[in-house]
């Protein structure tokens, strides 16, 4: 029997295992108490990720929050995932990069025109697939708000410069994520191929949730 | 606190009380007509839109025509003005802070510098600064965090949100919970250092430190004047901001701001297609 290193260390039973295609939405529940698991098969490819609890959509991730309540930019191994009413959604159990992005949001094909012109505006984006995943919950463009980037490195200078630079990951890496309540998770593999976010190839991506 | 009457036993009485409370003159109150005595030379009192000291812990919400100014001046050098804003037209459309920060390829805010809508437009931008101590990733108090802080954290007691302050602004443009987006606090700063950490810089700052906005669409903004999150002072320290409004022309083509950078250009370029008609 093969051993599968995608599923090294993780705390309990496989509940649910899924390839997300590159550039493709997903969504799926998870209970408070498990552990979803993120592999990025390939490396270097941006996973942009949102989360709402069950009970209330209207309380969501807050990038805001999170980033105050550690008064620091970068989420790293221990993180713990603020709503917008302060109240930890997930905590980062594990990473096998330094840090991930949550202050870069997400493409969209609106912000496409400005960075890049309006020939991009055509192209696939991840607000196209957070709206497509949430439309089918009844939720819409108003419960978009700032996203986690996983895997994406967005450097900040002490001039202030930033930007999306080449990223830290590799083909296989992982990052862990505890829910501490029951959530929807809501995921835009990133399609972007105008900078480096996804080393300008999107590819898979794997969710592993375990008990 | 009015001066308590010895007896209002009947709806006359009660009517002569409430009226000889009109013409009270606080610090922070709205004038009505708007009147200012500091206005910019070229500008006549009839332009003026909206005159207000918002107060310490308060909040204001306006709706503002595509072309208004908006002077906040820190009157006394502690406030802390968490703001939303959204399309007045169409408020799904939203301050996205996120794509103001990526597509400017800055961090910081201060004079010259958009304020993005998720639509890939500009809703204002800033044309003048004397701060430059702003704050785009700290976001708003919540009653957890003034909670924690200073013990208390709801609207009713006296230590309000930020968050809160802003549900209530939102909710009276007709707006809700799933509304109230990530904000940018205006004169509060907060510093990146390399590792990603963040230094807030709370001040108190000198008196009279202003930041004029320029609404490049017809916007409805919401501003709460409560302590940053970050504020790292054991006691609820906040002061009264000022808000004053005008009329002003739609930006021209020839602007300076409009024209600084590939990128803004092409904001004012979908600004300007949204309102072909």
């Amino acid at each position: 029997m093969t051993v599968d290193p995608h599923l090294d260390g993780l705390p309990g039973a496989v509940v649910h295992d899924e390839i997300v295609p590159a550039r493709a939405p997903w969504l799926h529940a998870v209970a408070a108490g498990q552990t979803l698991r993120i592999v990025d098969l390939e490396g270097n490819q941006a996973v942009d990720f949102l989360i709402y609890a069950a009970a209330d959509d209207a309380e969501r991730y807050s990038a805001q929050d999170t980033v105050a309540a550690q008064a620091n930019l970068f989420l790293r191994t221990g993180t713990r995932l603020l709503s917008n009413e302060g109240r930890p959604m997930m905590t980062i159990t594990a990473s096998a990069i330094p840090y991930h992005d949550t202050i870069g949001g997400a493409c969209s094909c609106e912000s496409n025109t400005l960075r890049y012109g309006h020939h991009t505006k055509s192209q696939h984006a991840c607000v196209e697939n957070f709206l497509e995943a949430n439309l089918g919950q009844g939720r819409a463009k108003r419960d978009i708000v700032s996203n986690i980037n996983f895997f994406m490195n967005v450097p900040v200078e002490p001039d202030g410069a930033l930007g999306i630079v080449d990223g830290l990951s590799a083909p296989g890496l992982t990052v862990d994520l505890r829910a501490d309540m029951d959530v929807i998770v809501v995921v835009s593999n990133c399609p972007q191929i105008n900078n480096p976010c996804n080393a300008f190839n999107p590819t898979p991506v794997r969710m592993i949730i375990c008990a | 606190m009015a001066e308590q009457p010895a007896s209002l036993a009947n709806p006359l009485a009660a009517r002569d009380h409430a009226r000889a409370q009109g013409g009270t003159v606080v610090e922070a109150m709205p004038v009505l007509p708007p009147t200012a005595g500091d206005l910019p030379a070229s500008v006549s009192t009839e332009d003026l839109l909206w005159e207000e000291t918002i107060a310490a812990g308060g909040y204001g919400a306006r709706r503002l025509p595509r072309g208004a100014r908006l002077r906040l001046i820190d009157l006394h050098g502690d406030a802390a003005a968490t703001i939303q804003i959204f399309n007045a037209a169409m408020p799904s459309e939203r301050l996205n802070v996120a794509d103001t920060v990526k597509i400017q390829w800055n961090a910081y805010l201060g004079a010259g510098k958009l304020l993005l809508s998720d639509m890939g437009r500009v809703l204002m931008s800033i044309t003048e600064d004397s701060a430059a101590t702003h704050d785009c990733f700290c976001g708003a108090s919540t009653p957890a965090s003034n909670a924690a802080r200073y013990g208390a954290g709801s609207n009713s007691g006296d230590f309000p949100s930020a968050r809160d302050r802003l549900l209530l602004g939102a909710a009276k443009h007709g707006l809700g919970r799933r509304d109230v987006h990530p904000s940018i606090t205006l004169f509060k700063g907060a510093r990146v250092g390399p590792d990603g950490s963040i230094t807030p810089d709370i001040g108190p700052f000198a008196p009279g430190r202003q930041i004029v906005l320029r609404a490049e669409m017809d916007v409805i903004i919401v501003i709460a004047n409560c302590p940053h999150v970050l504020d790292p002072r054991p006691d609820y320290s906040v002061t009264p901001l000022r808000a004053t409004a005008w009329r002003g022309p739609i930006t021209p083509e020839g602007d300076d701001i409009r024209n600084a950078t590939p990128e803004g250009l092409r904001a004012f370029l979908n600004v300007e297609d949204h309102y072909r008609c």
